[in-house]
């Protein structure tokens, strides 16, 4: 399954280069990273959506495996909790005078601007889940789509709660991840 | 204080308390060279960069030391590659310095320009870009602190040459680490220790495995108390031997695929396995879903990234192996496995009997007898070093291993080549030290040139050449899995001794057994390097062998003697 990962890494030249890699390295793939600055110019912030076949086994591994490097100050797996997603597309369209209309109603429903007017081309700006903008690109495709942009998703959780740390150090590996039920006294 | 780029550099190396720097000059790094002959610093100039990094390797495992590799740019880091992938694969804490060109002319595909930071990031525990000479001291001090600290590895400095050349000021050293996102965690919680030991008391059929976490951690005196307290064997990684002594009546020796027969039966009608500094490398499991099946796992590990990765660990515990071992022991009670010892030892009696080492004279030369006589003359106590394949098994296997790190071999990565320059490193560890290298004919041909290292040296490194005239190993393959169909094994050897002897070093061959002796006092009694040239039995094979995708417990195993 899909899961969202939070990483915080130290703002240096060739720290995305090295988490990218070590995606690749392990045999991961992604399906979309966005990194930005935090309050803190010293540290950036990735949300990393990855495919982990094998669930939280993956997860746990991705989680270690980050922390090996160096560069990597905190992994937060935000999958299961309640989070605030987003997921910003530009979308170029081919629409004449004609279409207008059409697609400035279908901006209003999904709540997204034109944000660019030319004599035969419209583009919307479009921000929420991923979901969202999946329906949205597909009703605009009829009237031609030609071209796209999207940040991948950036996520954040809801209250004052963190997303689950699995490793020690930093939060109490053992209490959150590994079930110790599985062991039999 | 103002001071060269350059000079920082070996300010803060000598600081880290480096003594000696295996290398090889060239354009990018030769400000750093200048620099070098004003600091008490010894500097061996290898053949091959990948010598360079095998000589750290060595001299780091020798030592307890981070060994430390320079080379220039280009090709002279490019050629440290296999021993910088080598050194992670083995966790071997090493540091390579190489010179980069200048910073503004980073990216332009200058002379001798590699993506060298590129090239090495997933083969390095971290690696740095050095671009200005005022970040040269915190680089070598965090370079030096990552690499002996939680899991050593390498990590590589690629400097520019203008850091080199330009000025920045050198006050006080060290300076402040800042490395938010690296906390090494030492020890394990309690309630998992409690759970531990509770496994540990219950256990009818445990066994200690003991990987090279042991050595890296300095834990062979709280493995042995362990041991001890709770009567329980231990079995070792290819990594892990010498690190528990092999003459004590609990050491099962090597587990894996070319484990001893009882020590891989031992693991597999296991009820507990107790794994210290081991990441259950395929080499060591067998199939997985076969390994160990009754048994439940204690995994102690300084790398939480290791924990589950192959085998599922019921008690995980996260932390320093010397330190979590010293909290765990007190919680084990005295303990008596005498039944489980006795049926271990009768399947070892049993498997015995095929041993080779039972054979009677045939007149030939087999490498596990040449082992043994290596180990007689050497008192058992020779810092071995082997190059990989069939000698480097044999070596594990009939070299009783007492005292711990006397045994540096390529083990992850299977470097052919590492041999040699390693026992070269390992000499600048201890000098007064006896160091062989077991080397094959194919591994040794790859970084033989590092003789006239020796010989400039006064490197007192013997080298036994286990030479079959084949790739052993590969040849072995071939002959259980493909059919016999012996595809570019069968190898044209120079005459080693010419060899030797053009590289200054005095060499013999010798081709029959009641030669073996004397020849071995020959190279002993000899003044610096010395090369002994085995004519060796060419279709041996090494046993018992675990084939890939078998259980642990489905060993070939040696066929009974034929009479010719």
């Amino acid at each position: 399954m899909r899961y969202t990962f939070v990483v915080l890494v130290e703002n240096k030249p060739g720290v995305l280069n090295r988490v990218a890699s070590l995606f690749r390295r392990r045999n991961f793939n992604i399906e979309s990273l966005a990194v930005g600055p935090t309050e803190n110019p010293e540290i950036s912030r990735m949300t990393i959506v990855v495919e982990c076949p094998n669930g939280d086994t993956d997860a746990h591994r991705l989680e270690a495996n980050l922390y090996k490097l160096v560069n990597v100050i905190d992994v937060q797996d935000v999958t299961h909790l309640p989070t605030v997603t987003r997921d910003l597309a530009l979308i170029k369209v081919k629409a004449g005078p004609e279409q207008r209309a059409e697609v400035n109603n279908l901006a209003s429903i999904f709540r997204a601007r034109i944000v660019d007017v030319a004599p035969d081309s419209l583009t919307i700006e479009i921000t929420g889940t991923e979901d969202k903008i999946e329906s949205m690109i597909e009703l605009l495709r009829p009237i031609g789509i030609i071209e796209m942009a999207r940040t991948g998703q950036i996520a954040i959780t809801r209250g004052t709660q963190s997303g689950i740390r699995r490793m020690p150090g930093l939060s109490n590996y053992y209490e959150t991840t590994l079930d110790m039920s599985e062991v039999a006294f | 204080m103002k001071k060269k780029g350059a000079q920082i550099l070996w300010e803060a190396l000598v600081r880290e308390g480096v003594e000696v720097v295996f290398g090889y000059p060239g354009g990018a790094i030769m400000p750093a060279y200048d620099a070098m002959l004003d600091y008490p610093i010894h500097h061996v100039l290898v053949r091959h960069e990948q010598g360079a990094a095998h000589m750290a390797n060595g001299y780091a495992r020798a030592s307890g030391k981070v060994g430390v590799a320079m080379a220039t740019s280009g090709p002279g880091a490019t050629n440290l590659v296999t021993g910088i992938a080598n050194a992670m694969m083995d966790s071997v804490p090493i540091v390579c310095i190489t010179g980069q060109v200048p910073a503004h002319l980073i990216g332009s595909d200058a002379f001798q320009e590699t993506d060298v930071t590129g090239i090495t990031l997933p083969i390095t525990k971290h690696n740095y870009l050095v671009t200005r000479a005022d970040e040269i001291a915190r680089v070598v001090h965090e370079a030096f602190h990552i690499a002996r600290s939680g899991r050593p590895g390498p990590v590589l400095i690629d400097l520019c040459k203008n850091a080199q050349f330009e000025e920045a000021e050198f006050d006080h050293y060290p300076p402040p680490i800042r490395l938010p996102g690296y906390q090494p965690v030492t020890r394990a919680p309690l309630h998992l220790l409690q759970k531990a030991a509770r496994l540990i008391n219950q256990a009818e059929q445990p066994v200690i495995l003991c990987g090279h976490g042991v050595l890296m951690a300095g834990a062979e005196q709280e493995l042995l108390y362990l041991a001890t307290k709770a009567q329980i064997p231990v079995a070792s990684t290819l990594l892990g031997l010498s690190a528990f002594p092999a003459s004590h009546p609990l050491s099962l020796g090597m587990m894996g695929m070319h484990g001893e027969v009882h020590t891989n039966l031992a693991i597999q009608n296991s009820d507990l396995l107790i794994a210290l500094g081991m990441r259950f490398d395929d080499r060591v499991t067998g199939v997985l879903k076969a390994y160990a099946p009754k048994a439940t796992k204690i995994h102690i590990e300084i790398d939480p990234a290791e924990i589950r990765k192959n085998v599922y660990a019921d008690v995980p515990l996260v932390g320093d192996l010397k330190l979590v071992l010293q909290d765990l022991i007190p919680l084990v009670e005295e303990n008596d496995h005498s039944e489980w010892m006795a049926q271990i030892l009768a399947w070892k009696a049993e498997a015995d009997q095929r041993s080779i080492m039972n054979w009677e004279p045939d007149g030939k030369l087999h490498v596990p007898h040449l082992v043994r006589e290596i180990w007689n003359a050497t008192g058992g106590d020779a810092i071995i070093s082997t190059d990989v394949g069939q000698h480097q098994m044999w070596a594990a296997q009939y070299y009783a291993f007492e005292k711990p790190n006397r045994l540096i071999t390529s083990g992850g990565l299977g470097a052919m080549g590492f041999g040699l320059p390693a026992a070269i490193g390992a000499w600048f560890a201890n000098k007064d030290r006896e160091v062989w290298a077991i080397v094959g004919d194919g591994g040794f041909q790859m970084t033989a040139a590092e003789l006239t290292t020796a010989v400039q040296e006064g490197a007192n490194v013997k080298v036994a050449i286990m030479n079959n005239h084949f790739l052993g190993m590969v040849r072995q393959w071939q002959e259980f899995f493909f059919e016999k169909r012996y595809s570019a094994v069968d190898m044209l050897t120079p005459d080693f001794v010419k060899l030797a002897e053009a590289h200054h070093v005095p060499a013999r061959r010798v081709t029959r057994p009641e030669e073996v002796q004397e020849a071995l006092q020959w190279a002993r009694q000899t003044r610096g390097p010395a090369v002994i040239e085995f004519v060796v039995e060419r279709e041996d094979a090494v046993y018992p062998m675990v084939p890939q995708g078998a259980a642990l417990h489905e060993m070939i195993q040696r066929p009974p003697r034929q009479r010719a």
